[in-house]
């Protein structure tokens, strides 16, 4: 049924018929067994039982988590939830990351934040993804929560240090600030220096996370902050903090469990650094006093003689990001092999299948490998390929997640990736070039997707490329029975594909496609799925108005957005970019021109 | 290597990460740094250099994808959003990339200067120069001097054959005996040389970075710039 926090899919009973007293016990001692329920989808169910547990869930859930922000609205989810501490929201569909959402969109933070300002008093948590929100939004939740204590915005825009000052400043019980791939709206030499607007007291911050923040800052206040925060266990900085800053930095938080390093090279050039001495072994020395040190990132810049400091932390990494990193593998063998107990690894390509060979060789325990490609464009050389996912798929049996850049695939590598780990949950492979076949036998890469639907009984998540006819398609509808989120580019004959999906995968939530052929008798072919998914996307593929109408007449609680690139783009009949989705509301008011709903 | 193909009338057939209609938001917005940075990136890919250093693998075509001559010359037409990866990476890794160009190779950035890193022992920054702006060794020096004016350099301008800026032996040895300091700098085949050495124009074109140092570390460094003098005498 519903994975969103509506539960029962409709708008629910409305409680204004008080209950007998008899039942009004029932209902706070149900209260009180409630408050333990976490899972927001347990919830959902407990919700349907009847009017009363529907009611005592409702006012019990502490956790709202909402999928699409134009899903519902604000009055809506406060009206049936009283008491929230936290909030999930998520705005833009993922395409917006790869510049397909053009600017202005929509997704903004604005109304949720002047709603819950009157209605949520004790809220603590805000966790925004792919939303808007601007200084203002952030000076309103300053000044409105007096509890507020975590702060996660990912893949943000719309705000500026001079947001990020106020939050500073006023949240006087903040615990978490991370800012994760956020668009940070200054220009270089308007920014303010918003760290060292941090209570001068002793502060509650466990997490700071700025690595997006590509403004500099003041570095003595940073350390200073760093000093006073006893609890800290999670940092990490932008690049404009080099190793000689690093070490002041971890010698101020031995207790950090999760370090983000910056640009992990001298801030002098030439032979031995210019502050004498030898950077390389104080930096070790740095590394060997932070004991309880986990998870690694940042790594921009990278001098690659600095790289031996980590040494020490290596054997108890359970995470390792150098996918900023420029390395070759000889540069990463050296620290991969003392990595035995790694669980997640980020790497650029530049390592090659060299460094994946080795990174097998060691990483027994590997959960989740994602290899980025340094060049990300069709024509790159690339430089890892099925060898690469071969070895891995041998070193690394218990891997659950895998992201994978390469421009050169076989299916014999996927099929044997798919019978070597079982346990796969997500599994993306983006063979770069378009259209690309197996670069051995030629022939399409059906058959590799197919092993993956068919031998990963719990994936959930798969992300398609390389040249595939509707054979896979079919695979994928037969045996992808849990899958929640598909991605199909470049891919499919005819129509058949969408429907083999449409109508085998029960489960699926999220659908993007792009440059794919599939038209209007696939779009229509859905109509009964559309109210059990959280969105479709289908952009470049070979819509017209006509269907898309037929569909928005269908479906009432269907939104239908057409987006076009340019307003006089609106008149054709071809429909380049479809977003629809389903919603409890009347359809958004604050579309810009370029969309049209319909 | 085809970068004169996209020459004339690139704006028009300007491909962009961005959509179309984006162009005019992005200038006008905070974001036409980012959109910059998205544009910047297609055009290292179109203007693909040769490298001379092949054992350097690291600044050897960083972004460049045509090496096979059996390619064709033209990359094909890039997709917006194709591969899916992150505007925020990408973005990331084209600024990375214009670092270690210019740290490694002190090459001509896009307009036409030679920007070079210049640190001085015991600063607590670094400063950039372009050489190009600088006629002399004389000039250069001036500018170091205001730059770094909290410390002394020593003007290492030579005397010496007239049109040829060549350090004679004895003012060297003068210098290094100081406690002054000297300007020092990487050459193109990684060795750190005593500046004033070679006529200005081979300096400019050789030199990678600057290190104005210490007169007493400078001294390892003279005996290299002597043989290298005396080699070319």
């Amino acid at each position: 049924m519903s994975e969103e926090d509506e539960g029962g899919g409709g708008g629910g009973p409305e409680s204004d018929i008080a209950p007998p007293f008899s039942d009004q016990v029932l209902e706070n001692v149900l209260e009180s067994v409630l408050q333990f329920l976490t899972s927001r989808r347990d919830r959902n169910a407990a919700s349907l039982v009847c009017r009363s547990w529907y009611r005592a869930e409702a006012r019990t859930r502490r956790d709202l988590f909402i999928g699409n922000c134009y899903a519902v609205s604000p009055r809506r989810a406060i009206r049936r939830f009283s008491c929230v501490r936290a909030v999930v929201l998520k705005g833009k569909p993922r395409f917006a990351d790869f510049s397909l959402v053009p600017h202005g969109w929509g997704a903004h933070f604005y109304p949720w934040v002047v709603d819950m300002a009157s209605s949520y008093p004790f809220l603590e948590k805000i966790c925004l993804k792919r939303m808007t929100i601007k200084d203002d939004d952030l000076s309103l939740i300053a000044q409105s929560f007096p509890f507020f204590k975590d702060l996660s915005l990912i893949c943000c825009d719309g705000f500026s240090t001079v947001g990020l000052a106020i939050i500073a400043e006023k949240c006087r019980c903040l615990r978490v600030l991370d800012l994760i791939e956020d668009y940070i709206e200054d220009e270089e030499d308007d920014a303010v220096d918003w760290i060292s607007k941090f209570p001068e007291t002793t502060t509650t911050l466990e997490s700071l996370v700025f690595d997006c923040v590509g403004s500099a800052f003041n570095f003595d206040a940073l350390e200073a902050l760093v000093s006073r925060s006893p609890r800290l266990r999670q940092l990490r900085v932008n690049h404009h903090v080099a190793v000689e800053q690093l070490r002041r930095l971890m010698a101020r938080a031995p207790q950090l469990t999760h370090l983000g390093t910056g640009a992990f090279r001298s801030a002098f050039p030439g032979p031995g650094g210019g502050g004498g001495g030898e950077p390389e072994f104080d930096l070790l020395s740095s590394f060997a006093s932070s004991k309880s040190l986990v998870c690694l990132s940042g790594f921009r810049e990278v001098e690659p003689e600095y790289l031996p400091a980590i040494y020490p932390v290596c054997a108890t990494l359970t995470s390792l990001n150098f996918s900023y990193a420029y390395l070759t593998a000889d540069e990463l063998k050296p620290v991969i092999c003392h990595c035995h107990n790694l669980q997640t690894f980020w790497v650029l390509d530049t390592v090659g299948d060299e460094g994946l060979q080795a990174v097998a060789e060691t990483c027994s325990d590997l959960r989740e490998l994602r290899v980025f490609p340094l060049d990300a464009t069709e024509d790159s050389e690339g430089s890892v390929s099925d060898i690469g996912l071969q070895a891995i798929s041998e070193g690394c049996p218990k891997l659950r997640s895998i992201l994978y850049f390469c421009q050169r695939m076989t299916n014999a590598a996927v099929v044997a990736m798919s019978k070597n780990c079982p346990d796969l949950v997500v599994f993306r492979l983006c063979i770069m070039g378009r259209h690309r076949p197996d670069r051995i036998t030629g022939e399409p890469m059906d058959e590799g997707f197919g092993a993956i639907v068919m031998n990963c009984k719990k994936l959930t998540r798969l992300s398609v490329s390389g040249l595939l006819t509707d054979k896979a398609f079919e695979y994928i509808g037969k045996y992808g029975k849990l899958v929640r989120t598909l991605s199909v580019a470049f891919a499919g004959d005819s129509d058949l594909g969408l429907r083999y999906v449409l109508e085998g995968c029960s489960r699926l939530q999220k659908l993007e496609i792009r440059d794919s052929p599939f038209g209007d008798s696939a779009l229509l072919s859905g109509l009964q799925y559309y109210y059990h998914m959280r969105f479709l996307w289908m952009s470049s593929c070979k819509l017209s108005i006509r269907g898309c109408r037929d569909v928005a007449q269908s479906l009432p609680h269907l939104v239908v957005e057409v987006i076009n690139d340019t307003v006089e783009d609106g008149d054709t009949e071809n429909v380049e970019k479809l977003y629809m989705y389903r919603s409890l509301e009347v359809p958004r008011d604050d579309m810009p021109p370029f969309v049209k709903i319909l | 290597m085809a970068p004169d193909n996209f020459g004339l009338g690139f704006e028009e057939t300007e491909l962009r990460l961005g959509l179309p209609g984006d162009g005019e938001v992005m200038k006008n917005s905070a974001k036409a740094k980012r959109g910059f940075g998205e544009m910047v990136n297609l055009k290292l890919q179109f203007s693909t250099r040769k490298d001379e250093k092949t054992e350097k693998a690291k600044s050897a075509n960083f972004l460049a994808s045509v090496n096979d001559p059996e390619k064709p010359p033209a990359p094909k037409a890039q997709v917006v959003g194709w591969p899916p990866v992150r505007s925020y990476r990408k973005n990331i890794m084209t600024v990375q990339a214009e670092k270690s160009k210019i740290d490694h190779e002190g090459e001509k950035s896009l307009n036409g200067a030679s920007l070079v890193k210049v640190s001085m022992d015991g600063a607590p920054y670094l400063r950039k120069v372009d050489l190009k702006m600088y006629k002399s060794y004389q000039e250069l020096s001036t500018a170091l001097e205001s730059m770094f004016s909290c410390f002394t350099i020593s003007n290492f301008d030579s005397q010496g054959i007239k049109g040829k800026d060549f350090m004679n032996e004895n003012k060297l040895k003068d210098l290094l005996n100081g406690s002054e300091f000297v300007p020092t700098y990487e050459d193109r085949d990684g060795d750190w040389m005593l500046v004033g050495d070679v006529p200005w124009e081979m300096f400019v074109e050789s030199c990678k970075r600057l290190r104005i140092m210490r007169g007493s570390e400078a001294k390892g460094l003279a005996p290299r710039a002597m043989e290298k003098c005396k080699r070319r005498i």
